[in-house]
């Protein structure tokens, strides 16, 4: 139920991770990240002409396109783009009209090209193609030099390469101003069920970036995986980085609040929430990285 | 007589101090002991008195409560099947737990989590008391029983999925499995002060339920005051299941088990039989909590898993024998 409630979040569910079936089934290895790419860049030379229909129906496509689209060329974006735990761009996705991912939804507003994530939706992105509209699938990415890439992916995809290059650029000016050099500081990423993240994993490079080592990896982690709380209160990172709590109650974030989390948290003074900013390889990721540089500073 | 308690305490002693001593940290024994009782913080500090010391007091009092609900039950029922788990007394109590947590009530005020669950576990025992009648009739207390296990348990599982947090749908098992990972001293506040009280309630029903045993009648002109009794034993039960659930869950036939085993050991008098049960399901519980950490220890295994896999069995062996009974 949560999997298609949430399954236009196929990019990075690794900042706002939902619980482990889903998680399980999340972005794969590196080497088949990278071959989804080199497929799609030698799949997509420049179109004919630009798409004048564009529906997305992925959150991290839903704000690439529209920091990207020309006006009026973005006629839907996914309904996830107004919810503000995993969405950046709230107030300008109110705008747009919002489709859940259904292929028969999409189908009915006649796009030219759909944005897709590469894992959530298959089958209505395979029902799509069956139906002759052009889908091009953005896979999700799992280091901070992957933004570009996504940026100009996109916007080649909506044939906006300039704007494109334009933000890609800027991008990559801010994120090396960003930049930690010295000594690491350590961090622990920490979600409901104990669920964290570690080497290979978005979340991880936005901690590494801006000065921090991430204690998952130690514990032997690659993508994600649970750390039960004892051994997250032994290996006593300096910095915590929670997530932003679903409204409604439930067990599994109560964790969140354990008072032996809570010592953890003050011994350093500082506390850290991963937010929407967090999700998604796009430009806003960089306000993510500018919390954690403040957060790193201050340990100094 | 007296060595059943004796064995029996001391099984839980040991098994205590297990649920203290094992965890995923991998801890020196003299390390965490040291831990345990001193004052210097640290990590081992923290993990040895704010994870595992709620865990294991919460897995000794839940285990006890349940096993002493079973007992009581079962002597005021003269009916071997009655059990929190199975007629539905837990998963009324997880059904108020919910309703508390979803509705933001336990948010404003952190007692209305145990009260909840106390009000649904009240209901559930006044509604079986009252279809199963005084004299506990099998076939009605089982019967009733289903009928309020399923209705809370779906109840509880249409509120969790209509709840706007996604995590919210995926606890139905823990609602209806029980379990104590990652449960802190918070929770032992808030439950463990219902829990003492309710198995106090319980646990002065010995002689009124020795009394009982030759009927009704011969209770009633040996000066027990029944209505007394029934009200101490829905009072108790609540309170000490209905808490127990609000912070562990559902955990299945521990009170169905626990006197079953014990009943011959203790000349099947009641009044020994209820300390025994406590005590025994103690044991149980906390055997079931290391074992979740032994067997699985990042999946967080669900306690009803392991009680049901040794519960149910017993449960059909139960049955098998009543009907050669009757028949």
């Amino acid at each position: 139920m949560v999997n298609r409630a949430r399954g236009g979040r196929s990019c990075q569910t690794l900042a706002r991770p939902l619980p482990d079936a889903l998680q399980t089934v999340k972005c794969g290895l590196r080497a088949a990240v990278n071959a989804a790419f080199s497929m799609l860049c030698t799949l997509s030379p420049a179109w004919a002409e630009p798409p004048s229909r564009v529906v997305s129906m992925n959150l991290c496509t839903d704000q690439l396109a529209m920091m990207l689209a020309a006006p009026g060329q973005l006629v839907s974006v996914s309904h996830l783009a107004t919810d503000p735990l995993v969405s950046s761009m709230v107030d300008q996705a109110a705008a747009y009209p919002k489709n859940r991912g259904g292929a028969e939804q999409i189908f009915l507003m006649k796009p030219d090209l759909v944005l897709a994530g590469s894992y959530g939706s298959l089958a209505s992105v395979d029902l799509l193609r069956g139906l002759g509209v052009k889908v091009v699938q953005v896979p999700p990415i799992i280091s901070l030099a992957e933004v570009p890439q996504q940026i100009l992916l996109v916007g080649q995809a909506l044939g906006r390469e300039a704007e494109a290059q334009a933000l890609a650029d800027d991008f990559t000016t801010r994120l090396a101003a960003l930049a930690h050099d010295g000594p690491k500081a350590t961090a622990a990423l920490y979600y409901p069920n104990g669920y964290t993240t570690g080497t290979g994993t978005l979340a991880d490079d936005v901690l590494d970036h801006v000065g921090f080592h991430n204690i998952a990896g130690e514990a032997g982690l690659t993508g994600g995986g649970t750390l039960p709380l004892e051994r997250l209160v032994m290996a006593a990172p300096q910095v915590v980085v929670t997530s932003t709590p679903y409204p409604g109650a439930s067990r599994s974030e109560e964790i969140l609040v354990h008072p032996a989390l809570e010592v953890l948290r003050q011994s350093a003074g500082i506390t850290t929430t991963s937010d929407a900013d967090w999700v998604c390889g796009t430009p806003h990721i960089l306000r993510a990285l500018g919390e954690m540089k403040k957060a790193r500073e201050a340990l100094e | 007589m007296k060595s059943v308690f004796y064995a029996l305490s001391m099984l839980v002693a040991g098994l205590f101090a297990a649920s203290l001593l094992v965890g995923p940290a991998g801890l020196g024994l003299g390390e965490s002991l040291r831990a345990l009782v001193g004052k210097e913080a640290g990590p081992v500090a923290l993990v040895m008195q704010e994870i595992r010391l709620p865990r294991a007091i919460l897995g000794l009092m839940t285990g006890a409560a349940l096993g002493l609900a079973g007992a009581a039950m079962q002597g005021y029922l003269r009916n071997p099947l009655a059990e929190p788990g199975l007629i539905g007394v837990s998963s009324s109590a997880a059904l108020g737990a919910v309703l508390a947590l979803q509705s933001g009530l336990a948010a404003s005020f952190a007692l209305a989590l145990p009260l909840a669950a106390l009000a649904g576990a009240g209901l559930s025992v006044l509604l079986i008391l009252l279809m199963a009648g005084p004299r506990g009739g099998a076939l009605a207390l089982i019967l009733a029983g289903i009928a309020i296990s399923a209705l809370a348990a779906s109840v509880t599982s249409l509120v969790l999925n209509l709840s706007p947090n996604p995590f919210a749908a995926m606890e139905i098992v823990y609602w209806m499995m029980g379990s104590l990972a990652d449960r802190s001293m918070t929770h032992v506040w808030l439950a463990a002060p219902f829990m003492a009280l309710g198995m106090a309630m319980l646990l002065t029903l010995g002689r009124g339920l020795d009394a009982l045993t030759l009927g009704e009648d011969a209770a009633q002109t040996m000066g027990v005051n029944l209505t007394l009794l029934r009200w101490m034993l829905i009072g108790g039960t609540a309170a000490a299941v209905g808490a127990g659930v609000a912070v562990a869950g559902a955990v299945g036939f521990v009170g169905l088990v626990v006197p079953h085993i014990l009943r011959p050991l203790v000349g099947a008098r009641p009044s020994r039989l209820l300390p025994a049960s406590a005590l025994g399901g103690a044991a149980m519980l906390l055997a079931a909590d290391i074992a979740t950490r032994l067997i699985a220890p990042d999946r967080d295994l669900k306690l009803g898993v392991l009680t049901a896999i040794v519960g149910a069995p017993f449960f059909l062996h139960l049955i098998w024998r009543m009907r050669r009974v009757e028949a």
